[in-house]
């Protein structure tokens, strides 16, 4: 008879040696949980308090406003600038990287040779780590000459006069601007979502893989028919934390977009994000601007959470279907 | 054993604790905080000023307003601002100011072909270019003041700063003064709504875009203009003399000004009389509280601020400031008078 388990009712039990500590352990858990909730409703009570004085005096003008002016003597905030800016870059940021993540992530799994794997894994991997000054930095100081003479200036001098060309490449050609700020974003959120959907990809069984291929359908058919169906809710959820990262991504965009409060007209033209603007003028604010850079930190949790409950939505209608 | 076990613990922790707040007791201790600015130079003077005196100046480089809500606050020791408080403002938080240092701002371009020094301008005329009414460099107004040069025809490309700053409360006031189009809309500020340009996050920002963009034409710290070599314009002064940016220069419309007759040290620098002037010239200032709580950490301060005036100079010119005259050393000093503490006396001396 064997005394190593115990499944009979009978038979003493002697009770697990952490069982006092059970009830600790699980106190422990909910009181993070409720900490970290409890942290969420205090940034946003927080948030709402401290940005009341510039809401209640501009009311809805303030986020259709396209004025800011921080003179003391004529005060005026009007963030319809940086709210646009914020919302371009960051789909800009997403439409150009997404592609190219999911190239990255494919070929890492499906097309490259073993021996090349791991180097370019952990390379995509690293470059995921480099701080986002460091990016705003290089940003400026080597991107920028690049993309002024080799793109800026050519599309600027090809534009026929008078035409939509014209007024879509018109700006400034010295690198800086909505494009360049939205090409630096989509570089530094690469990294985090090829990394993200390649460990997403190696979640697919290989039966699925191996039967698809048995089938005889082509590489592109498989990845794009079969495993990517298959990971559409992780890929999602990888999408919406890069779209989160690039919609509050602060430095990156301060040094190259041009920091102006104005309505770009063209897609070399300055402009500025909320996260660049409250950088840039919180140090110095004095009491009514900094309310209304508070309320531009609201506006931002307003539109991120808009961005994940729309994402909650469509995994939903995916576990339905 | 186990009593040996618990005594070494108690032991060391004593020891530990002791060791913590011994060292503190021996030396003064003084805060401050605000502009960044003169922060460079406020770093050398106190590490000059712990190895001669073994006294600690601890200095955070928040920016003037955050140093003007701490010394309000009284968390500080003293505040700095690059822009000084008007009299009203001193008497409703109880402050006293004095300066310490002066920079200047220098508008610097960036033109293919034309050196430093070269391009002459009036206040008037920048202004026009910040408001956008004036867009490409061979403009008339430009190449009026401008007789002997030919400019080419290239549009100006404005950069300004993106944050706020005391170097943009210079300029946009001396704007201001020369130009009652630009009084009545951006007018002077920190920061203000910009016509037109693209903004630079600090000195280095603005230097960076003008550097990297032909055509394009900024403003910048005098330090900033010096050690980058950027390309500086020749400007009109209120004397009707064309004047670079020199640290002399600069010298020069401080020591022209009429402290004497500004209650508070209340002076802006600018456009101030004198065949040398250079016209967008500021001093940065401390903040101190007028009735002291503590006596000895008033005299403390004073005291740094006092070795620094006798033996900080060539530590501040090898960093690019400009030192005060002399006669404005003394002025403050003498003002020094109205800091008391709590039994009333004067702190310093």
């Amino acid at each position: 008879m064997s005394t190593a388990v115990n499944a009979t009712p009978t038979a003493r039990r002697t009770t697990p040696r952490g069982f006092a500590l059970e009830p600790v352990f699980e106190g422990l858990c909910f009181a993070a949980a409720t900490a970290l909730l409890a942290a969420l409703g205090g940034v946003l009570v927080s948030l709402a308090i401290g940005g009341w004085p510039a809401l209640s005096r501009f009311g809805l003008s303030f986020v259709t406003g396209v004025t800011w002016d921080p003179n003391p003597d004529h005060e005026t905030y009007g963030a319809a600038g940086p709210i646009v800016g914020t919302l371009i870059t960051s789909a800009a940021a997403l439409i150009m990287a997404l592609p190219v993540a999911g190239g990255v992530a494919f070929f890492l799994v499906e097309l490259c040779p073993t021996i090349l794997r791991r180097p370019i894994g952990t390379a995509v991997e690293l470059l995921a780590g480099i701080p986002s000054i460091v990016y705003g930095m290089w940003g400026l100081f080597v991107f920028a000459p690049f993309f002024a003479t080799h793109v800026e200036t050519p599309l600027m001098t090809w534009a026929p006069p008078g035409s939509i060309w014209e007024t879509l490449f018109s700006g400034i050609p010295n690198g800086s601007g909505m494009l360049a700020a939205s090409i630096i974003l989509a570089i530094m959120i690469l990294p985090f979502m090829a990394a993200t959907l390649r460990e997403l990809l190696n979640t697919v069984p290989t039966q699925v893989r191996e039967s698809a291929y048995g089938l005889g359908a082509t590489t592109a058919e498989v990845v794009l028919k079969v495993t990517l169906p298959y990971i559409r809710r992780g890929a999602i959820g990888a999408v919406m934390l890069g779209l989160g990262r690039a919609l509050g991504e602060t430095m990156a965009v301060t040094f190259i977009i041009g920091n102006s409060h104005a309505f770009p007209k063209g897609l070399f033209d300055s402009g500025s994000t909320i996260a660049s603007t409250i950088a840039n003028e919180f140090n110095e604010a004095g009491p009514l601007q900094s309310s209304a850079l508070i309320a531009l930190g609201l506006v931002l949790f307003v539109i991120t959470f808009t961005v994940l409950a729309l994402a909650r939505l469509l995994l939903r209608s995916q576990v339905r279907a | 054993m186990p009593k040996l076990k618990v005594a070494t613990k108690v032991a060391t922790l004593v020891t530990a604790l002791a060791m913590g707040v011994v060292p503190a007791a021996m030396a003064a201790n003084i805060s401050g905080a605000g502009a960044t600015f003169p922060a460079p130079v406020y770093a050398k003077w106190a590490e000059t000023y712990k190895a001669q005196t073994h006294n600690d100046l601890n200095y955070q480089a928040i920016g003037s307003g955050g140093g003007i809500k701490q010394i309000n606050a009284s968390t500080v020791d003293f505040g700095a601002s690059d822009k000084p408080l008007k009299p009203d403002a001193l008497a409703a938080g109880g402050l006293q100011q004095f300066p310490t240092v002066i920079g200047g701002v220098v508008p610097v371009m960036n033109l293919p072909g034309f050196q430093a020094g070269q391009i002459h301008m009036t206040g008037k005329l920048v202004s026009y270019i910040y408001q956008g009414t004036i867009k490409r460099w061979n403009d008339p107004a430009i190449q009026s003041w401008n007789k002997g040069l030919k400019l080419p025809n290239m549009p100006i490309t404005v950069v300004h700063r993106s944050d706020g700053s005391g170097t943009s409360f210079l300029f946009t006031t001396y704007l201001s003064m020369s130009d009652p189009k630009w009084a009545a809309g951006p007018g002077g500020n920190d920061a203000v709504n910009w016509p037109v340009g693209l903004g630079g996050k600090g000195n280095d920002g603005v230097a960076a875009f003008v550097k990297q963009t032909p055509g394009s034409i900024g403003y910048v710290e005098y330090a900033y203009a010096k050690q980058n070599h950027m390309d500086y314009a020749v400007m009109m002064n209120k004397a009707g003399k064309w004047v670079s940016p020199t640290a002399a220069n600069f010298a020069a419309a401080a020591a022209n000004a009429k402290w004497s007759g500004a209650p508070g040290f209340y002076l802006l620098l600018l456009d101030q009389p004198g065949a040398t002037a250079w016209p967008i010239t500021g001093a940065t200032f401390i903040l101190m509280h007028k009735k002291q709580t503590d006596a000895q950490k008033g005299h403390d301060v004073l005291a740094f601020f006092d070795w620094a005036y006798k033996n900080g100079d060539a530590e501040a010119q090898g960093l690019d400031y400009v030192t005060l005259p002399l006669a404005v050393k003394n002025q403050v000093r003498k003002s020094w008078s109205t800091i008391v503490g709590p039994s009333g006396k004067p702190v310093y001396p």
